[in-house]
């Protein structure tokens, strides 16, 4: 009795481990699963469009070049509209029943901030591709972000100004969430630069008229440069009005939420001499040859041209940064599992990308410093680098 | 001073916009009295349709496509009543008014559906017809669109007086507004005439987003919240009064604007919806409307 | 009465539905999606009586909804009240506004309370929208969850059991007011109104008393829709989420609760179901929306009903 008892051990241990294999073969072949909740339409659209086809791109190219870790790559992109629950629902979605493995989306800081509990609470890595600084600031374990934050533009934009002379700054911002977290930078940063504000307005997403709100700027005492803060149609509305109220004489700063050709194009001619802070992305081209940005950042934009037959923006930028780290992350890690991808991901140093060189730390999930961000002049409805 | 004329003009551009949308409304309750949720839609298929014909597919200059999308808009008017309204007019028993609500609410997703999908879902630019550059009056400026909208809408407006003074077939609607039985006893074609009003409704709506979208871009979605203020001008008109909505329009656009400059930049949008539900309570026959008289 | 049997009996089968559902749903996603199809079915069973039973239309409903999560929202985050208490507190206040509202408007005839209902809500989704410093703008804010002492709700799948009570529980509501002498001075109005009057119901008292009702159902929906999803937006108060609610008793049957059930379940299951069509969702609403009312005018459940010769409620 005592041997077929161990026969029937050994062929059950053997039916396992045949089934440990080949479940293991499976896995093998399995994709590795990247969710990307993104404001396709809707007012971040031009954020989120290209932000969605860099993704589509790049999983493509890297799938025909043999894929990661010996595993296809597969991108489920949801449109969340820009609304903030939908991105929650989307988040639970890719989390419960799409069973994805990382996260890289989070168009605007509102979904972003909406989805972070759910990403905590299913420790899952999260790339953002948001702005604001209060996406990492306090630092989240499982969150991180890859533009630079409002807080840099601000500080860039008011480094400027002060090469500039000017004190006197008047503040235009929608209502959502990165715009007045840029507002509240503005107002915070602005006694470091000795920048004064004179006049803080607001707009709503669906304004389509910003005359009132620049009418009562031109008359704000000593206003000598304005910051607008913001991203999408209203922001190229505002420029058109600016000229029409003849206001050019003051200058206008915008923060990297306009970092895409349709701020231009809507702006129908508006927007000569707007500067702004942006990923050296947008002027690859112009950058010196020993940059180390420059390669990566003309090769993108080439191939999305090529690809989309579509101006580059940062947006995509952004995308193609946190697809590339996530996937870094994997390799170095040698796995997908969550929490060593996360570790990986804190330990990123060095990492070349569209948007600047990444130094991730424990303390630092965004990797970023001020000079991977490059101010621009708008000349000739074209990116100007100018410093 | 010259805050207070740079709103004013602000106020009496989107104020004719809000007009011409107004009238539109106006015109099919007055017909059918059916409210035409859908009108918005046609502000949005004039803008959306030129910019494509003569921009994205480049298949005519501007000034072809213009009143191609026009006509468009008012073959999709037309549709709307024939192929939508009729037959659940048509049915047995007719149809209440809720149903017809929903119906033009439903023809308003379904034509804002088709244009997302065909057509995209991003911001278009359609240029200004004669330019930028800011023309300086006392003190305050206006640009050459505005121009052109105010003198659109004076032409609209005279043009209406005419054709309803004037014309068979303006006496014709009229007369159908008035009293439908009575208009058919006297040999009108009724249905003709409701097919007429909403293809010139469908027109009006498809110019005035002509005029505007060169000032606000144009997108699948414009048409929401264009309808909205539109219909909040034909109401403090008094609905079915196309005149009145003239005049609803440019108070409706004015209060916006000083609301925006004087009060708060951030609630202009409320006015309109305020004036709605202020009407409602005060003088629900709007400004100009008529007292309203039903049938027991 | 074959009326009776198969009203209560169509409760039983929700029932039904409702206790063996769970033992269906994968993972938490779903559960989700459940809790959603109920609290909209709860929403929409209110907003039948007003359609179905008083003939009215509200196009701002989803305006009330948002109020009463937002209430609970910022009462509790911000004021620490206790939960049970901001929805009581949101419900109260949403009551009293639509009664203020309704009665003014209620007098006049026609579509003058869809427009007043249209103004209203769109206000409230502006308000929701602009006050930044209060509600967190157009972002939203986060929802603290549910407590009632040292008890917290926060699994989904509690919740799913919390709104499918509350779902039953309503359900039954109406079918006794339908049966009651209220419900019979409604259908006695939706028939004719000036009839109405003439044999001595005071119609706008009666209308206003279901708005209010209808109103306060939304609340207290909104209410539990916030500490079950923990976050809220203003576009829960937008006119499109107004329109959908519209179009789910419409699409299920005007005066039939059980229809307004369907009709929510359907509308919030299809566009999770669809969401690779994510595209067409428009197209398919509006072209749902224009066929029902010309070809099934009275909507899904009853058409469907007297096609298969039962009678329904």
């Amino acid at each position: 009795m005592k041997r077929w008892g161990f026969v029937r051990t050994g062929l059950a241990i053997a039916a396992l481990a045949a089934l440990a294999l080949d479940g293991a073969a499976a896995l093998a072949q399995q994709p590795i699963k990247i969710g990307a909740p993104l404001a396709i339409t809707g007012p971040a659209s031009f954020l989120g469009d290209p932000e969605a086809k860099t993704l589509r791109l790049y999983v493509d190219r890297i799938n025909k070049a043999g894929g990661v870790l010996g595993r296809p790559l597969q991108v489920i992109i949801y449109d969340t509209g820009g609304d903030a629950r939908q991105a929650v629902t989307f988040a639970r979605r890719l989390i419960e029943e799409d069973k994805v493995d990382g996260i890289v989306g989070g168009t605007t800081t509102g979904e972003t901030m909406a989805m972070v509990p759910l990403v905590e609470e299913a420790r899952i890595p999260f790339i953002s591709l948001a702005g604001a600084s209060v996406i990492v600031e306090p630092v989240k374990k499982w969150v991180f972000k890859m533009p630079h934050s409002d807080r840099m533009a601000v500080q860039k934009i008011y480094g400027d100004m002060k090469k500039r002379g000017i004190t006197n700054v008047a503040v235009i911002a929608g209502s959502g969430g990165f715009d007045q977290s840029c507002r509240k930078e503005a107002a915070a940063e602005a006694p470091k630069f000795g920048v004064k504000i004179v006049a803080d307005e607001t707009y709503a997403a669906s304004d389509t008229d910003m005359t009132p709100q620049l009418t009562k700027i031109r008359s704000a005492p000593g206003v000598q440069a304005i910051v607008g803060c913001g991203f999408g149609a209203p922001t190229s509305l505002t420029v058109r009005n600016w000229k029409q109220l003849g206001m050019t004489n003051i200058p206008f700063y915008f923060n990297h939420g306009v970092a895409a050709k349709q701020f231009i194009t809507g702006a129908q001619g508006a927007a000569e001499g707007v500067r702004l802070p942006a990923a050296a992305l947008l002027v690859a081209d112009q950058l010196p040859e020993g940059d180390r940005q420059r390669a990566v950042s003309i090769g993108y934009a080439r191939a999305y041209k090529e690809a989309y037959n579509e101006d580059i923006s940062t947006f995509g930028g952004h995308a193609f940064d946190g697809l590339h780290l996530y996937i870094d992350a994997v390799k170095r890690a040698n796995s997908v599992d969550k929490a060593k991808v996360r570790d990986a991901i804190e330990q990123t140093k060095d990492f070349v990308g569209t948007d600047g060189i990444y130094n991730v730390t424990a303390a630092d999930h965004l990797g970023l410093t001020l000079d991977s961000f490059k101010m621009v002049e708008i000349r000739n409805n074209d990116w100007n680098l100018i410093e | 001073m010259d805050e207070f004329l740079q709103f004013l003009f602000s106020g009496l551009t989107r104020g004719s916009i809000y007009a011409l949308v107004g009238i539109g409304f106006a015109m099919i309750y007055n017909a059918s009295h059916v409210i035409n949720f859908a009108q918005g839609e046609f502000v949005m298929l004039g803008g959306m349709v030129t910019v494509y014909l003569a921009l994205t597919a480049g298949i005519m200059p501007v000034v072809v496509a213009i009143p191609v999308a026009i006509a468009v808009t008012a073959l999709v008017g037309l549709g709307l009543q024939k192929f939508a309204i009729e037959p659940a007019q048509s049915r047995p028993g007719g149809a209440s008014v809720v149903t017809i609500i929903i119906i033009t609410i439903g023809a308003s997703i379904f034509v804002r559906g088709v244009v997302e999908v065909s057509l995209g879902k991003r911001d278009f630019v359609l240029p200004s017809f004669s330019g930028n550059e800011p023309i300086d009056v006392f003190g305050a400026t206006l640009t050459p669109q505005s121009l052109w909208i105010f003198g659109v809408l004076a032409v609209v407006v005279t043009a209406l007086k005419w054709f309803f003074d004037r014309t068979r077939l303006g006496k014709a609607m009229l007369a159908t507004s008035h009293n439908r039985l009575a208009a058919q006893l006297v040999g009108i074609d009724v249905r003709t005439t409701l097919l007429v009003s909403f293809g010139v409704a469908a027109a009006l709506g498809a110019l005035a987003g002509v005029l505007t979208a060169p000032i606000t871009l144009t997108r699948y979605d414009v048409g929401i919240m264009l309808g909205l203020k539109g219909f909040a001008a034909a109401i403090l008109g008094g609905i079915g009064n196309p005149f009145g909505a003239v005049a609803g329009g440019l108070t409706l656009g004015i209060a916006e604007a000083m609301a925006g400059g004087y009060v708060s930049s951030a609630y202009q949008d409320a006015v309109a919806f305020v004036i709605i539900l202020a009407v409602l309570f005060f003088r629900p026959t709007g400004l100009f409307g008529g007292p309203g008289v039903e049938r027991v | 009465m074959s009326e009776g049997r198969s009203r209560w009996g169509g409760l039983v089968a929700l029932a039904a539905v409702v206790a063996v559902l769970p033992l269906l749903l994968p993972n938490n996603f779903y559960f989700d999606v459940a809790v959603k199809i109920g609290l909209n079915a709860i929403v929409c069973v209110g907003l039948n009586l007003l359609i179905g039973y008083a003939g009215q239309i509200s196009l701002g409903h989803a305006g009330f909804f948002a109020l009463g999560a937002y209430a609970s929202a910022l009462l509790t985050r911000r004021l620490g009240v206790p939960a049970p208490l901001a929805m009581l507190a949101g419900a109260t206040g949403v009551g009293v506004l639509a009664f203020v509202v309704a009665r003014p408007i209620l007098r006049l005839r026609g579509h003058y309370l869809a427009m007043a209902t249209l103004g209203l809500g769109i206000i409230i989704s502006i308000v929701l929208n602009r006050e930044l410093d209060i509600t967190g703008g157009p972002d939203g804010t986060t929802v603290p969850a549910f407590a009632l002492g040292e008890w917290r709700i926060t699994q989904l799948r509690d919740w799913y059991w919390i709104v499918g009570g509350g779902l039953l529980f309503t359900v039954w509501l109406s079918l006794n007011v339908i049966d009651s002498g209220v419900g019979r001075a409604l259908r006695a109005l939706h028939g004719s109104e000036i009839a109405a009057t003439t044999i001595g119901i005071d119609t706008a008292r009666y209308k206003a008393r279901i708005f209010v009702v209808s109103a306060v159902v939304a609340s207290i929906a909104g209410s539990l829709f916030a500490h079950a999803e923990r976050f809220v937006t203003p576009i829960e108060a937008g006119f499109l989420r107004s329109i959908e609610l519209v179009t789910m008793v419409v699409l299920g049957g005007m005066a039939s609760t059980f229809g307004a059930v369907v009709g929510a379940a359907i509308l919030t299951a299809l566009p999770q179901a669809l969401a690779g069509f994510h595209d067409y969702k428009h197209v398919m609403l509006g072209a749902i929306l224009i066929g029902v009312m010309i070809f099934m005018p009275r909507g899904l459940v009853p058409t469907l009903s007297e096609m298969l010769g039962w009678r329904s409620r």
